[in-house]
């Protein structure tokens, strides 16, 4: 099984490699948001910075929904659903293969997004034992529900409208729990950061086992 | 697959004309009677709390609405996970129809509970935890009816309606745990008490009493919104056999002897694309999203 | 011995549409059988539901010993199906699609490489993305990864269609390659003369339902062909 998840996760790598989505268009779309922000907030009054938690993960969720799409869309053309229907694949394995491609996805776009941060808002990330494995935690939760949304509005005709409204209210606790992570990690808040990170931890598991048995019933229903 | 499939071409049973009987209609009496009751009490009868003043009357329809709107989602969670099993169109419209009308008791307690706010704290909205919950609770099954709602195949709409079921109940929960951990950090005093505390006497009959009246009204709605579906699915049927019929008969030049008697069941767009002899045109409009995209069943089929 | 493909009143429903309204067929080992019919008859319908993509509503299906009613997830890795989409990544090279669809079904790169050159695909479109490829060439490459998993039963729809002579050439002589080692064939198509050559019986579809008679096994092709 192993050898068919890195099979699945790196057709999926090697394409975003080769259309280069993700680089091209995610990528500045999250730069892109960033600006926006700062023309919405005053950027001199120290606004930006205090939300920068915050809007880091909004741009994050925005951003996975961007690429679920692409990576469910490309699956949906082409008759390619029939074909992988048709290969000895086991559901959990192209489950498992795609969700573990957009967390490397994701995980890449996380780093821009801090670096394109701390650039543009002046903020010092510190802590980085916490914040790193909060968004490690929370990018597995977001990959995991993200993926049977991804399959699951893929078959519909309005897949690009209905994806956000599924996903994102699922993941109002991912995005709760991973700010105050952070807002902890960097020191602005007391409490419990590493609570954050067990809620974070608690989500992408039960996500990650359902998302591995609902992949079969998605599969099948064509 | 539905079950009627295997039915021959006879005559059409006559269908019920409408989704009311004998377990509706007492329910529907209790219910009014319920109401009724249920109004005096909290309105007149009970007297104010020494704490929430006169605002505890509004408790006595919070709380049956909420809890109303969570065992609706229990149902179709369990709805969800049994048509998974068991494929049978019962499971899925049961899951369905209580989603609905856990879609609306969600609506009722957000209403009141704004409400409440205006008068406790002035302003219609706060970010305190019950609410909030509500709210991401009340958008999530919102998606579920979008969901729905999107033309596709019975069984394709059954099966994601299910996974997304299963989904949304196993996040409330970790939601409820999120938000209040969230909030808490503020000390942000919950008013919204469940029915115990402090509750006693008339207050507490009333509550006790306002949680039944609700769960007979939630009965009596789900009965008839599942009965409702159930016929449409039936409706749909019906095509189901004249469609068979005038299928066959496209390889007949006589166009063979198969009338159903009532030639308006052919009502459904896929059968009206049914012409004779002229095979080309059989792509009905709903047609294509049966099929997952690119599956290559192009033009010849 | 039993038969590859047994069908007995079989039903699919697509939707609220009958695309299949009652078949009958039995397929025996080795042949290659024709589908011919108008558009519209079902021909596709059934090719996918041999495949056990599309649900049996009702009837009987079994094929290469498996209960479609029950277990039709079963057949589908023994089995190859080209439509008319082209089952291949555009974004992906060649030898990346094959490697990936031979790997995926249990095959090797080898198979997948010795396929592309079976097709006849000019190895200098072998780097080449797919969407950079002629509409013919898609068709050979899509081919090849059907080839490459050497299916126990071949299920094509209209697979001359969008080839150039040569490549037709190469189609039958892979149809009759298939039969000669036991595979099955079932395929559809409109050029009754170049399908009538290769083809050791016919059936005709209408109307979701088999309406030619279908002669014992050994009689000679015209007799099978509705006039």
């Amino acid at each position: 099984m192993i050898r068919d998840v890195a099979l699945v996760a790196g057709k999926d790598l090697r394409l975003e490699m080769r259309s280069r989505v993700g680089i091209g268009q995610v990528v500045p779309f999250a730069l892109l948001v960033l600006l926006l922000f700062a023309f919405a907030l005053d950027p001199e009054r120290g606004v930006l910075d205090r939300v920068t938690s915050g809007l880091f993960w909004v741009v994050v969720l925005f951003c996975s929904v961007l690429f679920i799409q692409r990576s469910f869309g490309v699956e949906a053309e082409d008759g390619i659903i029939d074909a992988l229907r048709l290969t000895g694949l086991s559901a959990p394995s192209i489950y498992i293969g795609k969700v573990a491609a957009l967390v490397v996805e994701l995980l890449a776009l996380e780093v821009v997004l801090a670096v394109g941060v701390a650039i543009f808002y002046g903020t010092t990330f510190g802590g980085f034992p916490l914040l790193l494995t909060a968004a490690v935690a929370a990018t597995l939760g977001i990959a995991g529900s993200g993926s049977v949304y991804g399959a699951l509005s893929a078959r519909l005709r309005t897949r690009d409208t209905l994806l956000p409204l599924l996903l994102l209210p699922l993941l109002a606790p991912v995005l709760i729990a991973a700010t105050r992570a952070f807002e902890v990690g960097m020191g602005r808040e007391a409490g419990q950061g590493w609570s954050w990170v067990a809620l974070l931890g608690i989500f992408a598991l039960v996500y990650l086992s359902l998302g591995a048995l609902l992949f079969r019933p998605l599969m099948e229903d064509a | 697959m539905t079950t009627t499939t295997s039915r021959a071409a006879s005559p059409v049973p006559a269908a019920p004309t409408g989704t009311g009987s004998r377990v509706t209609r007492i329910l529907g009496i209790a219910s009014l009677i319920g109401v009724a009751v249920l109004v005096l009490y909290g309105l007149r009868i009970s007297k104010e709390d020494a704490q929430l003043g006169e605002t505890i009357r509004i408790l006595y329809m919070h709380v049956p609405t909420v809890s109303a709107a969570y065992l609706a989602f229990v149902i179709t969670a369990v709805g969800s996970v049994m048509y998974l099993w068991k494929r049978s169109e019962f499971w899925d419209l049961l899951a369905a129809s209580s989603a609905e009308i856990g879609v609306l008791f969600f609506a009722l307690t957000i209403l009141n509970g704004m409400l409440w706010g205006k008068i406790t704290w002035g302003v219609f909205w706060r970010w305190e935890p019950r609410l909030t919950t509500t709210a991401v609770l009340f958008l999530t099954y919102l998606g579920y009816l979008a969901a729905r709602a999107v033309p596709t195949s019975t069984r394709t709409r059954g099966t994601i309606s299910a996974v997304i079921g299963i989904m949304a109940v196993v996040n409330i929960p970790i939601v409820h745990k999120a938000v209040d951990w969230w909030r808490g950090l503020h000390q942000e005093k919950t008013i919204f008490g469940t029915v115990d505390p402090d509750m006693k006497g008339t207050q507490l009959f009333t509550a006790y009493l306002g949680l039944t009246v609700f769960m007979l009204i939630f009965a009596w709605l789900l009965i008839h919104r599942f009965r409702v579906a159930w016929l449409a699915e039936r409706a749909n049927d019906v095509g189901l056999d004249a469609a068979l019929a005038e299928r066959r008969a496209e390889g007949t030049a006589d166009g063979s002897a198969n009338e159903t008697a009532d030639g308006s069941a052919n009502e459904t767009a896929d059968s009206s694309a049914n012409g004779p002899a002229d095979g080309s045109a059989n792509e009905p409009a709903n047609e294509s999203a049966d099929e997952s995209a690119g599956a290559g069943l192009g033009g010849a089929r | 011995m039993e038969s590859v493909v047994h069908l007995r009143s079989a039903v699919a429903v697509l939707g609220r549409f009958p695309a299949l309204a009652g078949v009958d067929l039995d397929v025996d080992h080795g042949e290659i059988l024709l589908l011919r019919g108008p558009n519209g008859a079902g021909k596709t319908t059934m090719l996918r539901l041999c495949a056990g993509l599309t649900p049996l509503s009702s009837g009987e299906a079994v094929v290469l010993g498996v209960d479609l009613a029950r277990q039709a997830h079963a057949v589908r890795r023994r089995v190859g199906l080209l439509g008319h989409a082209t089952y291949l990544y555009d974004d992906l090279t060649v030898t990346e699609n094959l490697d990936f669809w031979a790997r995926a079904s249990g095959a090797t790169t080898a198979d997948g490489r010795a396929a592309l050159d079976r097709l006849g695909v000019a190895h200098r479109l072998w780097s080449l993305p797919v969407h950079a490829l002629s509409a013919g060439q898609r068709r050979r490459v899509s081919f090849s990864a059907m080839v490459a998993r050497r299916p126990e039963l071949w299920l094509l729809d209209e697979p001359h269609a969008g080839l150039d002579a040569a490549g037709r050439d190469i189609i039958d002589g892979l149809m009759r390659e298939a039969s000669s080692v036991g595979a099955t064939v079932l395929f559809a198509s409109h050029e009754l003369d170049r399908a009538g050559d290769v083809a050791t019986r016919a059936v005709e579809i209408v109307g979701g339902t088999i309406t030619a008679p279908v002669p014992p096994a050994g009689a000679p092709l015209a007799a099978s062909v509705a006039p």
